[in-house]
């Protein structure tokens, strides 16, 4: 690849997403030594994993995506495949079946997705001028809708959502008419009761649950119980580091994964949750930037596809660790112990930046 | 290459939608955000010193509480399963140092057996340590003192006050109201398990388990703050139980003891119910057991007892019992004959002892040697003439009086509230095909006609059919349950009658046809039951019937005396009374009974007389009683 001198960069690279994203990373591993009772085991570990997540952004980074367009629908197809496969053949952990053996490792078929699903919407969005035409929204609406009930099926549902909001957020900036938009919002909001209808009662418990955890306190609400605590007891500074008593003394379940922002809270206060907010606001804003300046249709779609859904990612989490959210399995990003989700988020921060750096490029 | 037709795009119009679009996600991610700080300032400022508080006494625990069981009550408003309060003794899991040491001190105090102690140890790796966990139930008054003198010796330990369930009647009503017992782990995997948090109890039989989801309530949820020692300090939050509702049943206990004091002597059951609102009155299934027994948790011996007893008293023979209705059908087989136009109430039939097929030898005999002579429906019905029907069912066919025996509930659930209804039998040409695998053989409908063969029915459903033929065809679902009281408004509501179906006959002088043949058996002068019948205070109608147990051979006769009494028929009576303004219809089946003359009649009469001749014992219920709108 020549380099280019209009870049100024020696690799291609975002430099203020990658100094946001590791102050991030570096503060995640902070908040988890406190979470884990100073295990320096699990500090390892997540190292490493964020050293590959890394790895795997710089070197994504250096794509030029226009090159690797033609390969998108392949990828999607391999990625169907494999949630075809991991239904039939995939191993089970706590009661769902996630995961697919490769032999030399461990995989989870939904991971891919999460990157494949956007770039597929991308892709066939971008043959034709936006905004699209009904017909082609249908058929992306199908192309959505596959994984989205496989990995529902596995069950999966906090990934399934993720995946789903990935490809709606494509056709959202594409440009889809508010009108639609609403109509199309209107019409899932007032099946609800209908479905509600054809429920069975035990579902109609568990959704009950679901909606409002605190009637659960044995429970789900159990959880969020001690997590409101945890953040209550915080206040504005917080106990300060390794001096909530909250997550030092076990109360807080989940501490180093899901409920890893209720352990931040209770240590850092309101004061840090404004800090972590501002790295995250600073990270979207840039995300939104770099689609902005993106040069086609596929690149920009893409970028503003994953940058929405890293903050889909953020929402969720916190909303429910706040207890403002059902409870939906979703890791903090970044911040939250946890394997392959930070792998996947890395790799698109490593499209992100591919889309910026090349941009240049395509003016020859 | 797709660059060169990006290059055609309208590109100043993409850039517009697509920075529109960023601009708005961008504005909506602020909104988000915004609302999570302003949740954020509400916990961590705001309510800050409360949730301080929380955190710094951090034990709160979350305690489940109890709903009280609903209790049931006869129609009268008599007790039949009230809760008492017992003892027993709980240890908390996070307390204990040594379990072995801990539980061979405490059994030196309170005998503690093996499966206590099985079962403890199976809740200590499934609950939550602050949870306390069962290990004894219901300690005598003299455990509870002793205990009580040792207590400072285990702090894990401790006595609790348990409501538990008590049928102050015994035996009395056993096969309506069931009993509840401990939860067993089939049972946890069905239930909602925080509803059932406090509870030790479910409701296995009868209406304890058919109403469980009316009688258990809902558990309530309490917020405590305990001390380092574990004693609750304070309240925080609290979600009050919901009590059970309490049921109030059609059932009158008294004439109900009556009719099992009737039959006491039998294996035996008797179904007694208000045609008008299909509100069963008795029924009883004899032998009985108590059921206080299954909640205190049976010993295995005396389980085995009562399973492997010959006579069977823990099935219920009124809804699971399957018996060949015998001549008690006849009449509905008569109302088939007239609506298939296949008889009139004129037509004759020839009785000359038995039925033979044209160029078969196999005789279909009556129970008559002699056989009745010239019989039409009313002197068939009047004398239980077999000939008569043998030659009608054979006309009929099996599709037709499948088709029409289906209409008064036969081979169908009736849908009583009691749960482990079977469904008896109404055999047909497809039931045979695909159960037995062999087609359907004439003479197979010509028994069909006198309830023998594979027809099975339960009692029932004999007096389910008996109600609705004394109604004109109005089909009255069975209810046990009048009403259901939550204890919330100083009234309560009664479980309305549902008419399940009305059977429409092409004419109206059928039904006479059918109840006054029914009437002639108990008033006629040749009636088969004209002894009951005979200086009757009210007029009624009944139809006598005998099962075969076992197949007579064509060159035998049935004969008492020599057969073992497992062999002997089973006596059947069904009636309806009084004749003209049916408040009772009934049916009674004695296992190994004889003749349903000599043995069932009797027994359905004198319950009808104590039920219609008595005074009135009516109370009025305690409350004001609404129907729902």
């Amino acid at each position: 690849m020549p380099t280019n001198r209009n870049n100024n960069h020696f690799l291609h690279l975002d430099k203020p997403l990658l100094l946001s994203l590791v102050l991030l990373s570096s503060l995640g591993l902070v908040v988890l030594y406190s979470a884990s009772s100073q295990n320096f085991d699990l500090i390892m570990r997540q190292i490493m994993r964020i050293l590959a997540g890394f790895v795997i952004m710089l070197g994504l980074a250096q794509i030029n995506v226009q090159k690797i367009i033609r390969w998108v629908p392949w990828l999607y197809l391999i990625g169907i495949v494999l949630l075809v496969l991991v239904l039939i053949i995939g191993e089970s952990s706590k009661g769902s079946q996630r995961w697919i053996n490769l032999g030399l490792f461990r995989f989870q078929p939904s991971e891919l997705m999460k990157l494949a699903l956007p770039l597929m919407v991308a892709w066939y969005i971008a043959h034709k001028p936006v905004p699209p035409s009904y017909g082609r929204l249908f058929l992306a609406l199908i192309i959505i809708v596959i994984p989205v009930f496989l990995v529902a099926k596995e069950p999966d549902l906090g990934t399934s959502l993720l995946i789903a909001s990935s490809g709606l957020f494509v056709l959202l900036l594409s440009g889809m008419s508010w009108r639609l938009i609403s109509g199309f919002f209107i019409t899932s909001i007032s099946c609800l009761p209908v479905l509600w209808y054809f429920m069975h009662d035990y579902q109609r418990r568990r959704v009950l649950t679901l909606l409002n955890p605190e009637t659960d306190p044995l429970g789900a609400g159990y959880h969020i119980i001690q997590s409101k605590i945890a953040i209550g007891s915080g206040g504005f500074y917080g106990k300060g580091w390794l001096n909530g008593t909250q997550s030092q003394l076990q109360f807080l379940p989940e501490r180093t994964t899901d409920f890893v922002f209720a352990v931040y809270s209770e240590e850092f206060g309101l004061l840090g949750i404004l800090v972590l907010l501002c790295i995250y606001f600073f990270v979207l804003t840039r995300g939104m930037y770099i689609a902005m300046r993106a040069q086609d249709t596929f690149a920009r779609l893409l970028a503003g596809s994953l940058i929405l859904t890293f903050f889909v990612y953020i929402f969720v989490n916190i909303g429910m660790v706040i207890g403002l959210l059902p409870v939906v399995g979703l890791p903090l990003p970044l911040i939250s112990y946890g394997g392959t989700s930070i792998v996947t988020l890395m790799a698109g921060f490593g499209l992100i930046m591919a889309v910026h750096t090349h941009r240049r490029l395509l003016e020859h | 290459m797709s660059s060169t037709r990006l290059l055609l795009k309208d590109t100043v119009l993409e850039n517009k939608i697509f920075g529109n679009r960023i601009l708005v996600a961008w504005l909506m991610i602020l909104v988000l955000l915004f609302v999570i700080i302003v949740r954020l300032f509400f916990l961590q400022v705001i309510y800050h010193e409360r949730y301080t508080t929380l955190s710094k006494s951090n034990h709160i625990k979350i305690l489940p509480l109890r709903p009280t069981r609903g209790l049931i009550y006869d129609r009268n408003a008599v007790l039949l399963a009230e809760n008492r309060i017992s003892y027993s003794l709980e240890v908390t899991p996070e307390k204990i140092k040594n379990i072995d040491e801990l539980l061979n001190n405490l059994s030196q105090i309170i005998a503690i057996d093996e499966t206590d102690i099985a079962h403890f140890k199976k809740q200590l790796r499934q609950v939550r340590s602050f949870k306390t966990i069962p290990l004894r139930h219901r300690l005598t008054e003299d455990e509870v003192g002793r205990f009580a003198a040792h207590r400072n010796s285990f702090p894990s330990v401790e006595v609790k006050q348990n409501q538990s369930r008590y049928y102050p009647l015994g035996k009395t009503g056993v096969h309506i109201i069931g009993y509840v017992g401990r939860i067993n782990e089939k049972e946890l995997e069905r239930i909602d398990k925080s509803d059932y948090m406090g509870s030790d109890y479910i409701g296995k039989t009868g209406l304890e388990n058919f109403y469980e989801k009316e009688l258990h309530g809902k558990t309530g949820f309490q917020q405590v703050e305990k001390n380092v020692q574990g004693r609750v300090i304070r309240t925080l939050e609290s979600i009050p139980f919901v009590p059970g509702k309490d049921i109030y049943l059609n059932i009158d206990i008294v004439f109900q003891k009556y009719v099992e004091e009737l039959v006491a002597k039998h294996s035996a059951a008797v179904v007694a119910i208000d045609p008008k609102t299909g509100g069963v009155l008795a029924l009883v299934s004899m032998p009985y057991y108590d059921p206080n027994l299954f909640v205190r948790g049976i010993d295995v011996k005396t389980y085995h007892s009562l399973r492997d007893s010959p006579a069977r008293p823990l099935i219920n023979r009124a809804i699971r019992g399957q018996y060949p209705p015998g001549s008690t059908i006849k009449a509905f087989v008569g109302l088939a004959g007239l609506e298939y136009g296949i008889r009139s109430t004129r037509s004759r039939t020839w009785c000359r002892g038995w039925y033979s097929l044209k160029g078969q030898k196999h005789r279909y005999r009556d129970w008559k040697k002699t056989g009745h002579g010239s019989m039409n429906l009313h002197t068939a019905l009047e004398q239980s003439c077999d000939v008569y029907f043998y030659s009608l069912a054979y006309d009929l066919g099996i599709d037709r009086l499948h088709t029409f025996m289906k209409r008064f509930g036969f081979g169908e659930k009736t849908g009583i509230d009691i749960s482990g209804e079977m469904s008896g039998l109404m055999p047909s040409r497809e039931w045979k095909q695909s159960r037995r695998g062999k087609r359907w053989f004439p003479g197979e409908t010509i028994i069909t006609g006198i309830g023998q063969g594979f027809m099975l029915a339960t009692p029932l459903q004999l007096a389910v059919a008996t109600a609705t033929l004394s109604n004109r065809g109005v089909f009255k679902q069975p209810r046990v349950v009048f009403a259901m009281d939550d204890g919330r408004q100083n009234e309560m509501t009664v479980v309305k009658p549902t008419v399940k179906t009305t059977i429409v006959l092409k004419y109206n002088t059928y039904w006479d046809a059918a109840i006054g043949g029914m009437k002639a058996v108990v008033h006629g002068r040749r009636g088969t039951a004209k002894k009951v019948g005979r200086n009757s205070p009210y007029r009624f109608a009944g139809k006598t019937g005998t099962a075969q147990v076992i197949t007579i051979k064509q060159s035998e006769s049935y004969n008492a005396s020599k057969l073992a009494k497992k062999y002997h028929d089973h006596a059947l009576f069904v009636a309806f009374a009084p004749l003209n303004n049916p408040r009772i219809a009934l049916s009674v089946i004695v296992e190994n009974g004889g003749g349903g003359s000599k043995t069932a009649a009797p027994i359905a009469k004198k319950a009808m007389d104590f039920y219609l001749l008595r005074k009135s014992r009516l109370r009025l219920a305690k409350k004001k009683v609404t129907t729902p709108p």
